[in-house]
């Protein structure tokens, strides 16, 4: 069965490669543009893996994975943050608020793919 | 036993001693012998008796007047003497005794004199070393002043209860800015001698900060300051430096432990420096993160065009994201750039200048050191800039030197002009310009001027400062310029600098008698009236009826610390009374209706007057009018004029009680002051100030020495006029 996908940015220029690459990597695609779009989405979808921006507007990345990870019907979605600020501070926060991997933008594709596909075959 | 009495028993005394003998003999004689031989007796001395007596009375005149003589020499000599020598001791220092009379009793004046001599000669030499010690004590003191008030930092000494001792020009503007009421008292309320520290400094920051330091006086430690940063309650952010002032020997024998008997604080406002700082932050921040987002479009864009199965539309698609997101990146970098240029900058420290002062050092050092000719072609006074002014004076020395060596230029003009943030300097010449590679060497060649070498070339100055240097031809007057871009300063920055220059005479910011106060020990009733703090004020209304709505329309006072009168301490302000000025009142306070237009009003000057006399004494002339005033506005500001009240024309009653009048200007004439500047209320707080300070050691003189039996005695002669 196909994985599925969230990706969670308000950036559209940074939605259209994520989604052409994930798309490419054979997984069922689904996109929202804020927070608030991110949880309800997650919730309705129940997506394999959440590709999470931190800057969000509505609900911030923090926020929207904090909530994932509090409910325990969500427990098997995987969350990957993204995010353009690259204090340690910020990662580290992240983690605390129980992300699963955390890339600092900018990234390079090819090690997205493979952090994801390593997240997901770890299910 | 007085002289003449002892002068009589001695002539009585001579008088027996020369009649005794002769008629004690005869006496015998007389009893020894009888009949035939008493009777040859008688007939044979008898003849000769006259003769007798004739000589013996002679003799007792003789001996009568040697011994006036003598006693009119060594009793009455001395006894002379010893007054004289009574008018040396007291008196008249620089009485000598006569020398007269015998020789002993000369010898006895010699001496006399002599020793007097000596002694001058010592009083002489311990009052000159006194007038030294004081001289020195005074210009030290001076020393002290002139250098506190030229510090562009704010100095601040307190003494343990945090009352101030000296303070600095700076620091009287850091305090005004840091006021709640800047425009009406100035920060007068915040900042003065003997004020508490504590109306502008929360009491357990400083106290913190004392016990900090008392814990490492007690380690013995080296680095005895403490440091803090703290908000002033206009938002300020002040960086303070806190250094204990030590008594000069240990309290105690053995003790190794100096005491602490006050605080020095100095201050630094780095509210801009923050500010600057947090610019640079900020603008870090845009160029870092602001970046990362677009980026990662830009690379992840990127990263997709590479792969070979992407149809057209999306190639054209990643393709505009690269195109919009690096474009967008540009412009991030351009707008940030320009905005924070000023954070931007070189952080070389530069000095606000006066940019006539700039160019009168540049014509000074141009003409002293090179003997060039100079003149100004229009120097805007009132601009301000940001320089480096010794390495610029240099570098315009050094470019001059140029001109005048390899162009033979016999007169250089100076012209200073603003244009915006920045101001143009320009050294002009007449003659032709040189070339722009000859410009360029100068700029880069490393400055020696009149024997002097500088590491640095002029562009080195010029980047210091971040300005330009060019050369401009005007063909037309045949002549050339350089000219040299220069930041400007604000010149609001630099109102308080004017405005300190007008006051006349140096300024009273210190009093180290304050050292001695100790507010625990003395109740306010109990302490000598020499030893108070009062706030001197007067009140001009527009009539005499407060009950009747008459109003306050100036406030004038001056403060009095120590017998001493502070004029720089000074608060005044016109009211707007919000009412009619009834025109009988004019010609009295001058104060025409125009003149209230647009300032405060009553609710907002009595919180800043309240605050400046905050903690002393109120004195009035007739205080009970200006009081009565202050009082019908308790209930509308809430702020109650609880001080302890004196009156100088109660206090006059007191001192001459059988003098008719007691107006301010009888009293002044009486005490023979100068009066200036009356008939504002600020002339007559100064001249009532002057009055009290004129009246403490009167009341001295007549056993008034504290404030309990000021007010005492005031009341007791209140009474005594009513009763009249």
């Amino acid at each position: 069965m196909t994985n599925k996908i969230l990706i969670a940015d308000d950036e559209q220029n940074i939605v259209i490669s994520l989604e052409f690459l994930m798309k490419r990597e054979g997984f069922e695609v689904s996109i929202a543009q804020d927070g608030e779009e991110a949880i309800n989405r997650i919730r309705a979808d129940m997506p394999d893996l959440v590709l999470l921006d931190v800057m969000m507007p509505k609900r911030n990345g923090f926020e929207v994975c904090q909530e994932v990870k509090a409910d325990p019907a969500l427990q098997a979605v995987k969350v990957l943050m993204l995010t353009a600020k690259g204090r340690d501070t910020e990662v580290t926060k992240g983690l605390a608020l129980g992300a699963d991997a955390y890339m600092t933008k900018p990234f390079s594709t090819k090690e997205l793919v493979e952090k994801v596909r390593s997240l997901l075959s770890g299910i | 036993m007085n002289a003449r009495t002892r002068f009589i028993i001695a002539v009585v005394v001579l008088g027996l001693l020369m009649t005794g003998p002769f008629l004690l003999t005869a006496s015998l004689i007389w009893v020894g012998t009888e009949g035939a031989s008493r009777a040859l007796l008688v007939d044979t001395i008898m003849p000769h008796l006259p003769l007798g007596t004739v000589i013996t009375v002679f003799g007792f005149g003789l001996g009568v007047i040697v011994v006036r003589n003598l006693f009119r020499q060594y009793v009455k000599g001395l006894l002379r003497m010893s007054e004289q020598q009574h008018l040396m001791l007291g008196a008249n220092r620089d009485f000598r005794i006569e020398e007269k009379g015998p020789p002993e009793v000369r010898a006895l004046a010699r001496t006399a004199n002599a020793l007097a001599e000596q002694r001058d000669e010592y009083m002489r030499d311990v009052e000159q070393q006194i007038a030294e010690a004081q001289r020195t004590v005074v210009e030290e003191k001076n020393r002290l002043a002139a250098l506190m008030s030229e510090l562009t930092q704010s100095v601040v000494v307190c003494n343990l209860d945090g009352r101030i001792l000296l303070y600095n020009t700076r620091a009287r503007q850091q305090f005004k800015a840091m006021s709640d009421a800047p425009a009406v008292a100035g920060g007068g309320e915040l900042i003065g001698l003997g004020r508490s520290l504590y109306a502008a400094f929360d009491r357990n920051l400083i106290a913190h900060a004392l016990e900090g330091i008392r814990h490492r006086l007690a380690r013995n430690e080296a680095e005895i300051q403490a440091n803090f940063v703290t908000t002033s309650r206009s938002g300020q952010l002040l960086r303070v430096q806190m250094a204990p002032v030590l008594a000069s020997e240990p309290s105690g024998a053995g003790e190794t432990l100096r005491e602490m008997t006050g605080f020095i604080l100095m201050l630094d406002d780095i509210t801009r420096n923050f500010e600057t700082e947090s610019r640079r932050d900020q603008m870090l921040h845009t160029l870092t993160e602001g970046n990362r987002a677009a980026l990662a479009n830009v690379r992840a864009a990127a990263e997709m065009l590479e792969f070979p199965d992407l149809d057209e539309d999306l190639r054209i698609r990643f393709s505009t994201v690269i195109r919009d997101e690096i474009k967008a990146m540009s412009e991030r970098l351009d707008n940030t750039a320009n905005e924070f240029a000023d954070a931007l900058k070189a952080r070389w420290p530069l000095e606000d200048m006066s940019g006539a002062d700039l160019i009168a050092a540049v014509k000074r050092s141009v003409e002293n050191k090179l003997k060039v000719p100079t003149k100004l072609e229009g120097v805007d006074e009132g601009l301000w800039v940001k320089v480096d002014s010794f390495s610029l004076v240099q570098a315009l020395l050094f470019l001059v030197s140029r001109l005048s060596d390899e162009f033979e230029v016999r007169e250089i003009r100076f012209r200073l002009t603003g244009a915006g943030r920045l101001v143009h300097l320009d050294l002009i010449w007449q003659g032709q310009a040189m070339s722009t590679e000859t410009v360029m060497n100068w700029e880069l060649e490393q400055m020696s001027v009149a024997g002097e070498n500088s590491p640095l070339t002029v562009r080195d100055v010029i980047d210091r400062h971040d300005g330009e240097i060019w050369l401009e031809r005007e063909k037309v007057r045949h002549r050339a310029f350089f000219r040299l871009l220069l930041p400007a300063a604000n010149p609001q920055e630099h109102v308080d600098a004017i405005e300190k220059s007008e006051h006349d005479g140096r300024p009273e910011y210190y009093d180290f008698d304050l050292f001695k106060w100790s507010e625990r020990s003395h109740e306010l009733d109990d302490r000598l009236l020499t030893d108070l703090t009062y706030t001197v004020f007067d009140t001009e209304t527009t009539g005499l009826n407060p009950a009747g709505g008459d109003e306050i329309i100036q406030i004038g006072a001056t403060r009095v610390v120590n017998g001493k009168l502070l004029r720089q301490e000074s608060f005044e302000q016109l009211i707007d009374p919000k009412r009619r000025l009834s025109p009988e009142s004019i010609p009295i306070h001058g104060i025409q209706p125009a003149m209230l237009v647009g300032k405060p009003t009553i609710d907002k000057v009595l919180p800043a007057f309240h605050a400046f006399a905050a903690d002393t004494i109120l004195i009035a002339h007739n205080a009970a009018f200006d009081m009565r005033f202050l009082q019908l506005k308790e209930a509308m500001t809430g702020l109650r004029f609880d001080n302890p009240v004196l009156d100088t024309l109660l206090l006059s009653a007191v001192l001459h009680p059988n003098q008719e009048s007691h107006r301010l200007e009888a009293i002044v004439e009486r005490l023979n002051l100068k009066i200036v500047g009356r008939h504002t209320a600020l002339g007559d707080a100064i001249v009532t100030a002057e009055v009290f300070i004129k009246m403490i050691p009167l009341l001295a003189d007549i056993g008034i020495f504290t404030l309990r039996q000021a007010r005492e005695a005031a009341e007791k002669s209140f009474y005594a006029r009513v009763k009249y």
